[in-house]
């Protein structure tokens, strides 16, 4: 069996010791065996926790999640590592063993990830198969019409497999999924032009706004994420761990980047506030509110891109690499999750079905809604645990050959 | 050993479960108090129209035209004294439990010196885009002084493009303002069974822009109900809950409403007792 996470290795792009001689110095990748790059790690682990927590009812840690402060949420976060990691370790994949070879890698990892979406669908189609049948509330007759779809599963089931109907919360592995499939054509030309890589994903992004581009879903609407935009973020991941954060480092420390990020993000927090405290919104001025709203999340909004950008910029330039910090055990869930995402992205999509589900048939409260996110992000946090004790282990038992292939592994192959 | 150690986590598991639903249940049995934080139901944008109705036509007629959740299908309550009128063109309930009727008879009680009717036009199954064919028609037969139009259910459920949902409802509240009519837009029900599987939140951010473009008062429906759940007033995750839950959130529903509807058209039934 495979390994399903494709964790990163090696250090920050803007502090990567460049070597020359190949292409450009940008895509050279570190010999292996360096220090993993925890923060990555963390912020996708973070952003497990938070999807988890946005996908339950709202309660007390709903406060907690990024999107009650501003414009982005979690997804932009996980959208972009994903890219980061995703280019870090095929790149290397890419440059060491050919593009036949990275190519296939990716596509088995495609796969694996259309699996993990087909056992989530599966789980989702048995619980509200049971909520079909068991809840009869006569203030929701109208709402309940939604389960219609199951009179005609030949459709439905079909239509799943195509990724053309996706339940609520099932979203991000559907576009995950059309990300990865494209990766390795943007690897090839990203390891040549970065800059035209990036540069026609930005055209791309412009042209879904100019014409309109969306992906249709069943049984009507279009995708809630459309690939054409998000696709901008992944790719601007990839530029950045293939060199480009190492390049932007200078903008990156510059303190005008900071204040533009720190007053972007304020004024993004007082927006919010606006939703949140009907009391504030009239001091938002009328022609800035229709300049903004709708705030579009489907087509990635720049309003949404430029505060997970001023974000980022801030992140990057205040919590350092070798912070202390990153190693101590109080962090360890977190990074353990980030390291192992895709299996924990589905026991987080998993644990939010089931923790509807006890709300609905155990007991409500705001009690019992604490209860289910907290204990959901320790079983979260211990099969992360459990992942890397298995992987440990089974790196351990092998020959030589075989613990170097775990090596490999834990470096960020999917071999 | 480890089975002892087992069963007394099982015990300590079920023992937790039972305190729980215990307390739950208990909260049940208390009358809810239903109240709505003020800020709920701060309306900025005024009704000018129906205080003109109150203050100075001495008369007020309200439309509620909503998808079905404006209807309890399944209510069999006593027949109440301040019936609406029925209405044969349109699918108007007889007296019922729902929340426009309740809403007349609250409307009645704040202002008792005024003839106060409430009509329901009910169209079930009918996205909004569907329905504002059909706003002008209605608004000419019915002349009302205020509209609250319930929509957005539909729109979610089918998930329709929330642009196109916006302009539909943008065109909606245009073309009953040019009618001569208030207008107030209810957004969806908070309905957390159905959460996994219909998206709510563009709909509902989408009638607050508009609602905001047209400086007509957006009754927050999904909050207030959330609000509800959240500090325990109702059990809405209930399974089964029969017909009684239903009257009791419609009930409530009526009477924020009604505050509302006073307070954004700056009534102060006080004055308006002497007359």
């Amino acid at each position: 069996m495979t390994s399903i996470a494709d964790p990163t290795a090696g250090p920050l792009p803007a502090k990567r010791p460049a070597r020359g001689g190949v292409a450009a110095p940008a895509i050279t990748f570190p010999v292996s065996g360096t220090e993993r790059e925890l923060r990555l790690d963390l912020f996708r682990g973070l952003a497990l926790w938070l999807i988890f927590i946005d996908h339950l009812p709202q309660n007390i840690l709903t406060w907690l999640t990024i999107r009650n402060y501003g414009f982005s949420d979690a997804t932009e976060i996980f959208i972009f590592i994903s890219g980061y990691t995703a280019a870090f370790v095929y790149g290397r994949t890419m440059q060491e063993q050919g593009f036949v070879i990275a190519a296939a890698r990716i596509l088995r990892r495609v796969w694996t990830i259309y699996v993990a979406h087909v056992f989530l669908f599966t789980i989702f189609l048995a619980e509200i198969s049971y909520v079909a049948t068991s809840f009869q509330n006569p203030l929701y007759t109208e709402e309940m019409g939604i389960l219609d779809f199951l009179k005609q599963p030949d459709v439905t089931i079909v239509q799943a497999l195509l990724l053309r109907f996706r339940p609520v919360n099932m979203d991000v592995l559907p576009l995950y999924i059309v990300l990865m499939l494209f990766l390795a054509p943007i690897l090839w030309l990203m390891r040549r032009k970065p800059d035209i890589a990036l540069g026609l994903s930005v055209l791309l992004y412009a042209l879904t706004w100019e014409f309109d581009l969306y992906l249709s879903a069943y049984p009507n609407g279009v995708w809630a994420f459309n690939p054409f935009a998000w696709q901008l973020l992944f790719v601007f991941g990839a530029w950045c761990a293939l060199g480009g954060a190492k390049r932007m480092s200078r903008i990156l420390d510059s303190n005008i980047t900071l204040w533009i990020c720190v007053a972007y993000l304020l004024a993004a927090f007082w927006v919010t506030l606006t939703w949140y405290v009907p009391q504030f919104h009239h001091l938002l001025p009328r022609i800035i509110e229709q300049w903004m709203y709708p705030i579009n999340k489907t087509d990635l909004d720049v309003l949404r891109f430029a505060h997970f950008l001023a974000l980022a910029a801030l992140t990057i330039r205040f919590l350092k690499k070798d912070w202390p910090g990153l190693k101590s055990p109080r962090l360890r869930p977190l990074i353990l999750c980030g390291q192992h995402s895709l299996e924990i992205f589905c026991i987080g999509v998993f644990l939010a079905f089931a923790g509807h589900f006890i709300l609905a048939e155990v007991s409500g409260g705001a009690f019992m809604h604490f209860l289910i996110s907290v204990s959901g992000i320790m079983v979260m946090s211990g099969a992360a645990w459990v992942f890397s004790w298995y992987k440990r282990v089974g790196g351990k038992t092998g020959s030589g050959a075989k613990s170097q292939k775990a090596e490999a592994d834990l470096a960020g192959g999917d071999a | 050993m480890t089975a002892i150690l087992f069963m007394k986590w099982t015990g300590l598991i079920v023992a937790t479960f039972a305190v729980l639903s215990g307390s739950a249940s208990a909260a049940d049995d208390a009358k809810p108090a239903c109240d709505v934080p003020a800020y709920l139901l701060a309306a900025e944008s005024r009704l000018t129209k129906v205080e003109d109705a109150i203050k100075v036509r001495g008369k007020l007629d309200v439309l509620v035209i909503g998808s079905r959740s404006s209807s309890l299908a399944a209510a069999t309550g006593t027949p109440l004294n301040n019936a609406l009128p029925n209405n044969p063109s349109s699918v108007s309930g007889p007296p019922d439990a729902a929340y426009p009727s309740r809403l007349q008879i609250f409307l009645r009680d704040k202002l008792p010196s005024l003839p106060i009717t409430v009509t329901v036009d009910v169209q079930p199954k009918k996205t909004s885009e569907e329905m504002v064919a059909e706003l002008p028609k209605i608004v000419a037969a019915k002349k009302p002084d205020l509209v609250i139009w319930q929509t957005g259910t539909v729109d979610a459920m089918r998930a329709i493009d929330p642009d196109e949902f916006r302009n539909a409802v943008d065109e909606g509240v245009a073309a009953m303002k040019a009618a001569g009519t208030d207008v107030i837009l209810m957004n969806l029900q908070y309905s957390p069974r159905t959460e996994t599987m219909i998206t709510t939140a563009p709909y509902i951010d989408n009638m607050r822009v508009v609602a905001q473009q047209h400086d007509v008062p957006l009754f927050d429906r999904f909050a207030i109900m959330r609000e509800w759940s959240e500090s325990g007033d109702f059990d809405l995750f209930s399974p089964s809950p029969g017909v009684d839950l239903a009257k009791r959130v419609h009930e409530c529903l009526a009477r924020a409403l009604s505050t509302f509807v006073i307070d954004a058209a700056r009534v102060n039934p006080a004055e308006l007792k002497p007359q």
